[in-house]
This record gives C-alpha cells, sequence and structure tokens, in this order.
C-alpha cells in the first residue's frame, strides 16, 4: 500500500529530526541575534542598511501594482449604504453647516490673530515650494508596533530621506529613505516621532510626540515648552520648522487640541492632539520638495497649478 | 533541500508579504492584519521537515524586517519567525495534523510570534509601546491569524507537501 508505505517512511524520518532540526534552530537565533546587534548598535550607518535599500527597490514595484490591483476594490464597501444613513449623514452635515455659518458670524474677533496667522502660512507657501503628488501603496502591521507606509514615489521623482509629506487635511509625516520607485514614509503618530509644533492661537511652541496608535483617532502628545501657557480645547496646532534644515517645514495644520492635563512631575503643560489626518485610511498625499526638483512626475506648485 | 520546495517557500511568502502589507490594510482592524507570512511558515511546518520549515522562517522573518514600510530593528521577525517555526515542527511531532491540531498550531505560533516579537522590542527599546496595547495586538493578531486559516493553511500545506515528496524520498 503506498499510503502505509509514505507514513513508515515519514515515522523513520522523525527519529533523526530533533538533533539535526536543533543545531539549524541554535545557529538560525543566534543569526537573528547577530542581525539585531548588528543594526542597533551601528545606527545610522548599519552595514543593514544597503540590504534594505536593495530589498525596498524590488518590493516597491510589487507593491506599487498591488495597490494599483487592489484600489478599485476598496472601495466597494462605501458603496454598499443604506438610504437612512446617507439621511443621517445629511443630517449630520446640515447640522455642522449651521454650527459654521454660526462660529463664522462671530469670528470678527478672532480675525486679527487669523489675518496674522495666514500671513505665516502665505509666506511658508511664497518660499518656493511644491508637491510631488504620490500614493500610500503599502502599510506597516500594527503587530510590528510602528506606523510607517510605502508611498510610489522615490528618488526618481526628486524625493530625499526628511522631506515633508503632506495630504488635503494636514501633516502626514515625514520621509524615512527611499529607493528609486518608492519611499517610506514615518507617520506622525508613529511612537518614535517627534515634531516641533506650534498653537495656531497663541503661538506658543512644544513637541509633539506620536502614541504608536493606528486605530481612530490616533490622537498625539503635545508637550509645550512654556509651562505657564495653558492651551485651550479646540485650540489648532501647526508645524513649527525650519526651511531646509529641518525635516518638516512650518505652517502645516496638524490638528486640534481635546485635552490638557498639567504634569506635575515634569512641570509642564500636556496636551492631547487630534490630528486632522486619519491615519488609517491615507491614499493621496503630497511630498514637499524644493520648487523646480527634477521629477519623473508634475509638480503641483504653492498657487495650485500644476508643471 | 529540493530547489523546487525552496523555490515554492520564496513565491508563497512574497506573495503573502505583499498581500499584507497592500491588501488586509484594507481591512484592518485596530491596524492589526493578518499574518500571512507566519501562516506560510507554520504550513511549511506542519509539512516539511523541520530543518526547511527553521529556514523557510528565518527567510521569511528577514524579508518582513527588510521588505518596505519595515522600520524596526532588522532581526527581529527573524527571531520570531524562526520560533514559530520551531514551536509548529514541535507541535508535529506528537500529533497527525488534523484541523483542531492545525487550528491549535497556528493559535499558539501566531501568540508565540508575536509576543516575541514585541519582547524584543521591549528589550532594545525599539518603539517603547505600553504592555496593555501589546497585549491587545496580540490578541486581535491571535483571532485574525485564526479566521484565515482556513483559506491559507490546507491549499499551502498541500502545496508543500505535494512539490516536496520527490525530495524527500531523495534525501532518506
Amino acid at each position: 500500500m503506498p499510503a502505509r508505505f509514505e507514513r513508515e517512511k515519514r515515522w523513520r524520518g522523525l527519529e533523526d529530526r530533533p538533533r539535526a532540526s536543533r543545531s539549524t534552530l541554535v545557529a538560525l537565533v543566534l543569526a537573528s541575534a547577530t542581525l539585531m546587534t548588528l543594526d542597533q548598535q551601528t545606527g545610522d550607518r548599519s552595514p543593514v542598511e544597503p540590504v534594505r535599500a536593495v530589498v525596498g527597490s524590488a518590493f516597491g514595484p510589487v507593491e506599487t501594482a498591488t495597490a494599483a490591483v487592489v484600489r478599485p476594490f476598496s472601495a466597494v464597501p462605501t458603496w454598499l449604504r443604506t438610504k437612512g444613513s446617507l439621511r443621517a449623514d445629511i443630517r449630520e452635515l446640515e447640522a455642522e453647516n449651521a454650527g459654521l455659518r454660526e462660529q463664522v458670524a462671530a469670528a470678527g474677533y478672532d480675525r486679527n490673530r487669523l489675518a496674522e496667522f495666514e500671513g505665516l502660512t502665505r509666506a511658508a507657501a511664497d518660499l518656493g515650494r511644491a508637491l510631488v503628488p504620490a500614493r500610500v501603496v503599502a502599510y506597516g502591521s500594527a503587530q510590528s508596533f510602528s506606523n510607517t507606509v510605502t508611498i510610489d514615489a522615490g528618488s526618481e521623482a526628486g524625493l530625499r530621506p526628511d522631506m515633508t509629506v503632506v495630504n488635503d487635511d494636514g501633516l502626514v509625516g515625514r520621509v524615512l529613505r527611499v529607493t528609486e520607485r518608492s519611499a517610506t514614509v514615518l507617520l506622525l503618530v508613529d511612537a518614535e516621532s517627534v515634531v516641533g509644533a506650534r498653537i495656531g492661537e497663541s503661538m506658543e511652541i512644544g513637541f509633539l510626540k506620536g502614541r504608536g496608535e493606528l486605530g481612530h483617532p490616533g490622537s498625539l502628545d503635545l508637550e509645550l515648552v512654556d509651562d505657564q501657557v495653558i492651551p485651550a480645547q479646540g485650540d489648532s496646532v501647526v508645524s513649527w520648522g525650519s526651511d531646509g534644515a529641518g525635516p518638516y517645514v512650518p505652517g502645516v495644520p496638524i490638528g486640534t487640541v481635546t485635552e490638557v492635563y498639567a504634569s506635575v512631575r515634569e512641570q509642564s503643560q500636556r496636551a492631547v492632539i487630534e490630528p486632522y489626518v486619519d491615519f488609517s485610511a491615507l491614499d493621496v498625499v503630497g511630498v514637499i520638495v524644493p520648487i523646480g526638483t527634477a521629477s519623473d512626475r508634475a509638480l503641483v506648485r504653492a498657487d495650485g497649478s500644476i508643471g | 533541500m529540493n530547489p523546487a520546495r525552496a523555490l515554492l517557500g520564496l513565491v508563497a511568502v512574497v506573495l503573502a508579504l505583499v498581500l499584507q502589507v497592500s491588501f488586509f490594510p484594507h481591512l484592518a482592524w485596530h491596524g492589526v492584519v493578518p499574518n500571512l507570512v507566519l501562516l506560510v511558515v507554520v504550513a511549511a511546518a506542519l509539512s516539511t521537515n523541520p530543518q526547511f520549515a527553521l529556514v523557510l522562517g528565518f527567510g521569511a522573518g528577514v524579508l518582513l524586517d527588510l521588505a518596505p514600510p519595515a522600520d524596526h530593528v532588522a532581526g527581529r521577525w527573524a527571531l520570531a519567525m524562526v520560533l514559530v517555526a520551531w514551536v509548529a515542527s514541535r507541535v508535529r511531532q506528537d500529533t497527525r495534523p488534523s484541523t483542531v491540531a492545525v487550528l491549535a498550531t497556528v493559535a499558539v505560533s501566531s501568540f508565540v510570534g508575536t509576543s516575541v516579537f514585541a519582547l524584543t522590542g521591549l528589550i532594545l527599546r525599539d518603539p517603547v509601546v505600553p504592555v496593555p496595547e501589546l497585549l491587545s495586538v496580540i490578541a486581535l493578531a491571535v483571532v485574525w491569524d485564526l479566521l484565515l486559516t482556513p483559506f491559507v493553511l490546507p491549499p499551502t500545506m498541500k502545496l508543500f507537501s505535494r512539490i516536496g515528496r520527490p525530495g524527500r524520498e531523495a534525501t532518506v
């Protein structure tokens, strides 16, 4: 019987299994430990970095292609909506509209400060920057405990590490590393992300740290430098950076203050920020590059023109 | 090692990895996606010899560590996957893989894999994540992996044992 023959052979195979596999196990565990030590100790000049670049340039196009195939299907759930839920949406939006109209009517008081703030952002917009449009093609999973995504633009599109990534809602993150056709972006919500931030209302500065949570709403912690200032709920927060030097360009909207804690031990105020960007549903993003960058695609200029 | 089986292992791991980062995030549950690469490694451990499963686990782990958008210390998934392959091939020595045994193996492997990865993160202080959050991610990952088991494990195991058979006869 072939079946019995097969089984016998398998059982015979079992006997000499443990010894051979144990030495392989030890060797591979040691190899992993060596790899970890090598990558951890050498930091930025890690010998693993070139290997990462090679694997990245191999996987980038594959991820881009897969995302292009998947994209039409990922929109399907949004088609299947009941009339009731659409009606509820309309009601909600109407209520929000009314609220916003009320705010606009009462906004005279805030106009001066707003003018100042707008001047700031306009200055930033006029400093000669352009956007490279890109799409998010791969997400790091929560099991890896880091919040990174891959985008389908790389060094051929003019991207370099440490460039600012935004979308239509606000600041998304910064570029970590690039290959020819793809780049890895560190999201604001990552536990290792730190951004200089400024409260739009009081112009106070602080540091914004991610919490490492990707799910809704993926909040951020803001620690203000001046412990006398207490941010108010609903204050807006924009990025505070330096042109050219720092990874983040100044004046990009980040989010609003939702809660404020006084941290007694550290003698500072801590605020929780809800970002404008929905980090679990990123699609089209823009990477801020100097104007005139050679790119494999059309750049979006500050005034909205494409070229 | 049989080259056809090694090739199959590589293709399966690459396919699983690409689906895991580019397709499943659309269905993610608090950012947690099914760990398809882990399922492929478990399938290899349940249907081939431990030696192959360990090497495949290491290779798959290194790819998970290096392929974008990964940004953690390289070697962390490699270690986790090697241990997963070892645990899964241990289980097989005692029981012949019935449905319940396969599900149990996947649950244990998923728990071990994500936990080892999280522990190395705590030791290396790679990103500092609070322990309750670690635990909830580990639990969600086990549920996802169990949900995907009926769709991934039977075909992968069948492929591995069919392609591996001539190779095994040659080595015995």
